[in-house]
């Protein structure tokens, strides 16, 4: 069954991810306007990044409240694989499908570059293409992507072993130099208690063919393929 | 009727921007600034004339889209 990508408008990663789901999936995904209020046939839900609704109010608050979200909330809790890039993050965040709150960088600015993310969890649908401790490649560009939850969240994410990914340097140490927007614990991604949704500030479709640059991004989407494929 | 309503961060988050604004309060020579937090402030008109309903209907607005409760705190006043 083929992915969905859901379009808001003032996103900008839609097309790029649909191209990358199409080269791992041979199909390409069905594009979603926020207004729908249901989804296609479809056992992946990409909600991806750029700058819904202008980021008024807050990041991704209120694209977590359009029609669409209703339904995407629903088929989360009954399982269906959910990946939120960037703003996509933001707005599963908002829509409290993911603990936590994406805030303003503490150095204040909007940071554009390539990072490397340790992989800490290769046990599920996103990151079984990885190896444990694995150093990605991966580019971030944001203004609002300082991950921030309170003391006891925080301490459930590590028990539970929520989190996906960490800022790191080139050789995997977690280092708060690596940390490029001020995330708690170097947080790149987490995934929900159930490990169906996942939400990342990195960009894995901007690195996911080798004419990009880079080719880190694409072994979550061939793992993706093959699990909605099995 | 009109609620005018404060959204702050909670204590104990960081405020980046309230901390920028505080260095360049400093900058211009005001020394006795020892913190700046940063926060919104929203007015809603509203169709209601019980001050107790608008209240609670603004509070479910608040809870629902004005602020983040994970890091933000809200204080309602209604207005004739």
């Amino acid at each position: 069954m083929p992915a969905a990508v859901i379009v808001f408008p003032g996103s900008n990663c839609d097309r790029d991810v649909a191209v990358a789901l199409e080269a791992a999936t041979g199909r390409p995904p069905a594009m979603v306007w926020h207004q729908e209020s249901s989804l296609p046939q479809c056992d992946l839900i990409v909600v991806p990044g750029g700058f819904s609704y202008g980021d008024y109010l807050r990041s991704g608050a209120m694209a977590a409240h359009s029609p669409i979200l209703r339904t995407v909330i629903d088929r989360a809790h009954a399982g269906t694989p959910v990946l939120g890039i960037c703003n996509g993050f933001q707005i599963l965040a908002e829509a409290r499908l993911l603990p936590g709150v994406l805030m303003r960088n503490a150095s204040l600015k909007f940071v554009c570059r390539d990072v490397d993310l340790r992989v800490e969890r290769t046990d599920t649908i996103f990151t079984s293409g990885y190896a444990t401790g694995q150093v990605l490649r991966v580019p971030i560009a944001h203004h609002d992507g300082n991950y921030f939850t309170d003391a006891e969240t925080l301490q459930r994410l590590e028990d539970g072993g929520q989190i996906a990914f960490r800022y790191c340097d080139s050789d995997g140490n977690v280092t708060a130099d690596a940390n490029p927007n001020g995330s708690i614990a170097n947080i790149a991604g987490i995934l929900n208690a159930q490990g169906n949704v996942l939400g990342m500030m990195p960009h894995p479709e901007r690195l996911a063919e080798a004419l990009l640059g880079g080719t880190d991004g694409a072994a979550m989407f061939g793992a993706l393929a093959e699990a909605i494929a099995a | 009727m009109k609620a005018r309503i404060h959204i702050t961060l909670k204590s104990g988050v960081l405020d980046p921007q309230g901390k920028a604004i505080q260095q360049a309060l400093t900058g211009l020579g005001f020394d006795a600034v020892e913190d700046v937090r940063q926060g919104k402030y929203i007015e809603v008109e509203l169709s209601e004339s019980d001050a107790e309903a608008a209240r609670t209907k603004v509070s479910d607005m608040c809870e629902k889209l004005l602020a983040n409760t994970v890091i933000e705190n809200y204080d309602i006043e209604i207005v004739d």
